[in-house]
């Protein structure tokens, strides 16, 4: 709660411009540096029963590029484009929708050790 | 107001992408992982909404309606084909990401300014990366299925990586031009576009079957990379660290997958393994030793740890079930009953774990290939199912051999081997494997489903 009126004023506030400029293409590479040296991290630990689901999982994370896509798919530009950003969105959906529900499917099977019987 | 609530949410997203990842270190926090990236996925898809001019809604619910309609049948699959399933959703996103590439790309045209040389070689790079990960995952997706129309083995010809090597060159070649030309040279773009998709197809022709896992991690990398493109073409930050976890998760599996088979990289991906050896070794007519499910049945009951090495033949015979039956006699017996996993056992990293889950066999008793190898001059019996390459003991000291220096499983150390098979044609990777000509090791022939059965059979009756 007291950051509240910090957000506030941070809303108040301009967005910054984005122009594609060395400086913002640099704070970037920053930012993909760091986060592929969590993604290290954070994978090298997951357990190696799991890499089929996790894969499915990453698959369904990268499948991100649907903020891309429905951005193109959503604004207002020639239909063509609007057509390259549709089946972008749909193939993105996919990822999600098939991506989470495969994976989810997968957990459920690992049954906790001891073995007790199928019910 | 909506630009902070747009980063707002990305933000929360981007910290449950990481903690998603982070619960699948342990099968009990997993599924706690795939509730925390639904919520990341909804919370970016939701802020993505507050975009100002977002004006073409039927559209995106008419795509976000195919997506579900394609992708709920998806998740349907049947355990044996989620490699196949991998494969294909490497596809779409490659697709994804090449498209909206192609769709920025052309839109800037009208506003050059936008197109500045850091957004070109973003948008060269996305859209490189994009379309070769769709047209090559489409590949690895057809040998995995095994269509007819896909060769399954590795199809090679002369100067065959100069040729791939030198498209890919082309395809950068063009792409650096359209960096400083961006207006003036953009008929270069269908060019690289068409390259890529090309080079895509090239660079899984001479991929061989047992390499299947490494190129399903790498190309599963490359779509996390080219999401990564796409954050630097957008200014996205959350498309920049999705995609590096997808792209570093890739990296490691690739990683893991090739010392498993003590391969390089350059060596998958160039090597055209899998390719029939021609060796000279007709002459040896060597038997291997013939042994019944009664006689198998009885020394099993006899021994009180037994390792099962199972392989994709188990799951191509649909064995599994069997294999669980065989589980519960034996543990009903006081057996420690263990299964050995080979790191490249099945089709894609992991597979034999869900595979052997899927029969309700507890996560516990599947043992990694560095934990169980110790164990095994203690163990009674190993019974091989579905294994092969996996557990040939050329691997150690053949160095004639393709599959040298491979780490195995330790089969032949265990005090006795039992090793089911259809016939004694060589494997997979067309190597003959040693195993079943040592003196301590007896074969079972027949089909895996039906052998086990056959033990489980002669297990009940003796109890």
């Amino acid at each position: 709660m007291l950051c509240a009126p910090l957000l506030a004023a941070a809303m108040a506030s301009e967005a910054p411009a984005h122009d594609g400029s060395a400086a913002a293409f640099t704070s970037l590479l920053f930012v993909f540096l760091l986060a592929t040296f969590i993604g290290l991290g954070v994978v090298t630990r997951v357990s190696r029963l799991l890499h089929t689901p996790l894969m499915s999982l990453t698959n369904a994370i990268s499948a991100i590029a649907v903020v891309g896509s429905i951005v193109i798919a959503g604004q207002d530009h020639p239909p063509v484009i609007t057509l390259l950003g549709a089946i972008a969105l749909a193939a993105s959906m996919t990822n999600i929708v098939s991506g989470f529900l495969i994976t989810d499917r997968m957990l459920r099977m690992f049954k906790k050790p001891g073995g007790e019987k199928r019910p | 107001m909506n630009f902070w609530l747009i980063e707002a949410a990305y933000l929360v997203a981007s910290a449950l992408f990481v903690l998603s990842l982070h619960w699948m270190n342990d099968p009990k926090t997993a599924r706690k992982g795939v509730l925390a990236g639904v919520v990341a996925m909804t919370l970016a898809i939701l802020g993505t909404f507050l975009n100002p001019g977002i004006v073409h809604w039927g559209w995106i619910a008419g795509a976000v309606a195919v997506g579900f309609l394609i992708g709920v049948p998806l998740s349907w699959v049947p355990l044996t084909a989620v490699p196949q399933r991998t494969a294909v959703s490497h596809a779409f996103g490659g697709l994804a990401a090449g498209l909206v590439g192609t769709a920025k790309f052309y839109l800037w045209q009208d506003a050059p300014e936008n197109l500045t040389a850091f957004r070109t070689f973003a948008i060269v790079a996305e859209v490189i990366l994009g379309f070769l990960t769709f047209t090559g995952s489409l590949m690895a997706a057809g040998k995995l299925q095994e269509l007819k129309w896909i060769p399954q083995r590795p199809v090679t010809y002369p100067l065959q990586n100069l040729t791939n090597i030198g498209l890919l060159g082309v395809a950068v070649a063009c792409g650096v031009a359209l960096v400083f030309q961006p207006v003036g040279l953009a008929s270069l773009f269908p060019v690289i576009v068409a390259l890529a998709l090309a080079f895509g197809v090239l660079l899984i022709i001479p991929i061989g079957g047992a390499d299947m896992p490494t190129v399903i991690s790498l190309l599963n990398s490359y779509a996390g990379l080219s999401a990564v493109a796409m954050g630097f073409v957008l200014d996205n930050k959350l498309l920049v660290i999705a995609g590096a976890l997808d792209g570093s998760s890739g990296l490691i599996l690739s990683i893991i997958m090739c010392r498993a088979m003590n391969r390089s990289f350059t060596n998958v991906l160039f090597g055209a393994f899998g390719q029939v050896q021609q060796k000279a070794s007709v002459a040896e007519t060597r038997t291997a030793k013939r042994e019944t499910p009664e006689g198998a049945a009885q020394v099993l009951e006899m021994a009180s740890q037994v390792v099962i090495v199972p392989g994709y033949g188990m799951a191509v015979a649909q064995a599994q079930q069997r294999v669980r039956e065989l589980y519960d006699e034996l543990t009903r017996r006081r057996i420690e009953v263990k299964f050995a996993i080979h790191p490249v056992a099945g089709r894609m990293p992991g597979h034999m774990n869900v595979l052997l889950a899927e029969a309700d066999i507890p996560y516990d008793k599947l043992i990694e290939m560095d934990d169980i190898n110790p164990e095994m001059p203690q163990t009674d019996v190993v019974l091989v199912i579905g294994a092969n390459d996996v557990v040939n003991p050329a691997a150690r000291h053949d160095k004639a051999s393709p599959i040298f220096g491979m780490p195995i499983i330790d089969a032949d150390k265990a005090r006795m081997c039992l090793a089911i098979k259809r016939s004694m044609n060589p494997g997979f990777a067309g190597i003959e494997n040693e195993l079943y000509f040592a003196d301590r090791t007896y074969m079972l022939f027949g089909d895996a489903k039906a052998v086990v059965g056959d033990l489980v059979k002669q297990l009940q009756s003796s109890s």
